[in-house]
């Protein structure tokens, strides 16, 4: 399976210079551009791995491609996503959420159905991926 | 005009039994100056041939608040000039002969805290059968910070409906289950698990889509929330069904939310017909219990498409962000519905707004502050297609829900294919606009680019090239956008 989680998953996996593009949107937009990373991809998984903090004062988004690929050189087997901070009155939260890495396989998720009475069924989706401790999930 | 007429104010002539006209009880008061408490109603009068517009305007203030057409003795019993809603402003509408803009401000005293259904009982309450008036229409509302204060606002609001669904960015896409009538359960969850799948983020019943017997809504639930499940699973998306819990009474209503929530659902929908009480109600629910809550706006065009008579839909919208839903229709300005750019986006900016400034170009008449309400999610619905993209992401900005019903289940190679021509679209458009294309004009080429790579999106845009609805609005704002506009 893909991920489609993020801005820009049902395109061609952006490249440096695309990834620098678009976090350099951010950046004009007055919006704090950072790195993250995961092994577990859950759709419910808020809180990745911060590779460092938000960039707050960074003009460039060179840095950004840099990190990235610090980002990469140790975590380049894990899905790692580029998001970008709005601290402004009324919104305070995400604005922009793009992956630009992911492993080579990905195994995607599991749907596991607890039956109850009356044809109800809870679910629960289960990344196949974390049945393994973390750090050990993708090759 | 009546420009002079006086409010009588020697109290043994004012309270004389009679009839006596509504400008000289004190519902016409020229020289009033709105409160920052005040309600203020904006109306489109329409005088009956030989009818003042100053006593019109009057009349309308007194049918709306405390007249009635004879004088009564027992108004000496209140504190009845604080109470009596006051016209003081009457301006003839541009281009428009024998129709007046009558601005009338209503003491906040008046109305119920945190009840719409308060609010419009007065202000659209009687009037709008009155004899003396042809026609009449509700423009446009400024609702003081201290009633806004009284109420929910939307459940969720766009900021935390984009956290719960981990989708940031991009507007949200959606489609309608078509044909929207007749699918027994079983099918109906295979449209939503294939669309979903594709690369819809939601998926939605429709209007009248209740419990019928080729589909009890049990049935639906559990179908849909299979395909909701497996979709997410599929993609590793946080995805939604829009389940609409519409029924005869709040009791069944209550029911079915509740067995949308057990079963995961992250949204529930109502239609506009089930009243302002029972919209109330549910938002209360939706806040309650993490809910996101769709409202369709079923029949509002019965009262607001024509021009001279009805309440405008910016005025429903307003109080629909009071009221506390999530995501409302707000029209497509390109797809088949109702809906004209300029007027179409002063209900966006009062959907989405922190703060509407007077536009006038826009429709939009008063300032108007939400005092941090939640902002609702509009909706854009109804003869859309990828190959509009370029000109939805224009008009209508990122925080919206684009639903292609008819441009996702009727792709020519399947459902999935469907939807994913229309993510594609919408992510290389969103794309090329943060890199800096001019996509207004670059639209079709970036589109035609992006296909090379999709081919369910090259079959779409070759299936739709030619569609498009091009008719004269009926509701186009009355003031172009001129700086000279005296408001």
């Amino acid at each position: 399976m893909r991920l489609t989680q993020g801005q820009f998953s049902f395109l061609p996996d952006l490249t440096d210079e695309q990834i620098r593009e678009q976090a350099q949107y951010a950046i004009d937009k007055g919006w704090a551009v950072s790195v993250e990373y995961t092994d577990d991809p859950h759709p419910r998984n808020t809180y990745w791995e911060m590779w460092g903090h938000p960039m707050f004062d960074n003009p460039d988004a060179a840095a950004v491609v840099f990190e990235v690929n610090e980002c990469r050189k140790e975590h380049g087997s894990k899905y790692i996503r580029v998001i970008a901070f709005d601290s402004s009155h009324g919104w305070e939260s995400i604005r922009m959420s793009f992956i630009v890495n992911r492993p080579s396989d990905e195994p995607g998720f599991r749907v596991v159905r607890q039956e109850g009475e009356g044809r109800i069924i809870r679910y629960t989706v289960e990344s196949y991926a974390v049945r393994e401790p973390e750090g050990r999930r993708y090759a | 005009m009546l420009d002079k007429v006086q409010t009588v104010t020697d109290a043994k002539k004012r309270y004389s039994a009679g009839v006596m006209k509504y400008a000289q009880m004190g519902y016409w008061e020229p020289d009033y100056t709105p409160r920052d408490t005040d309600v203020i109603a904006l109306f489109r009068i329409t005088p009956q041939d030989g009818v003042d517009a100053v006593e019109a305007a009057a009349a309308v203030a007194g049918e709306s608040s405390t007249a009635t057409w004879t004088v009564v003795w027992t108004d000496r019993l209140t504190a009845c000039e604080k109470y009596r809603a006051k016209a003081y402003r009457v301006d003839p509408v541009p281009n428009s002969p024998g129709e007046f803009f009558a601005y009338i401000a209503y003491d906040l005293d008046l109305f119920e805290p945190g009840s719409i259904a308060n609010l419009t009982a007065s202000i659209i309450g009687n009037v709008f059968g009155f004899k003396p008036l042809k026609a009449l229409r509700l423009e446009d509302m400024r609702l003081p910070t201290a009633y806004v204060k009284t109420f929910q606002g939307p459940a969720t609001g766009i900021v935390v409906e984009r956290e719960r669904l981990n989708c940031y960015g991009r507007p949200l896409l959606g489609a309608t289950v078509k044909p929207k009538l007749g699918l027994s359960g079983r099918n109906y969850g295979r449209v939503v698990y294939e669309a979903l799948k594709g690369g819809l983020d939601f998926t939605k019943d429709d209007e009248n889509i209740n419990s019928q017997p080729f589909m009890h809504w049990r049935d639906r639930f559990l179908y849909c929330m299979e395909a909701v499940t497996r979709a997410s699973a599929a993609t590793g998306e946080v995805k939604g069904t829009y389940l609409n819990i519409t029924a005869g009474t709040m009791e069944e209503m209550y029911a079915r939310a509740e067995f949308a929530k057990s079963l995961g659902s992250i949204v529930v929908m109502i239609d506009l017909v089930i009243g302002y009480t029972a919209i109330q109600s549910m938002a209360k629910w939706a806040r309650d219990n993490d809910m996101i809550l769709h409202l369709h706006r079923a029949g509002h065009s019965t009262y607001t498409r024509q021009r001279s008579h009805g309440v405008s839909f910016r005025v429903i919208a307003k109080w629909m962000r009071l009221a506390g839903v999530d995501h409302l229709h707000a029209g497509t300005v390109v797809g088949k519905l109702e809906g004209d750019p300029a007027t179409t986006k002063g209900y966006y900016d009062i959907f989405r707004e922190e703060f509407n400034p007077q536009a006038l170009e826009n429709g939009i008449f008063f300032d108007q502050d939400w005092a941090s309400l939640n902002k609702m999610m509009p909706v854009a619905s109804g003869g859309i297609h990828a190959g509009q993209m370029h000109q939805l992401l224009t008009y209508l900005g990122e925080d919206v829900v684009l639903q292609f019903g008819g441009g996702t289940i009727g792709h020519p190679h399947g459902i999935a294919a469907g939807a994913t021509a229309n993510r594609v679209a919408l992510e290389a458009m969103v794309y090329a606009r943060n890199a800096g294309r001019d996509i207004w004009n670059e639209g079709p080429d970036i589109l035609r680019a992006a296909a090379e790579t999709c081919t369910p999106l090259k079959q779409a845009l070759e299936t739709w090239k030619d569609v498009t609805f091009d008719y004269a609005s009926t509701d186009s704002p009355d003031f172009a956008l001129t700086p000279d506009v005296s408001m």
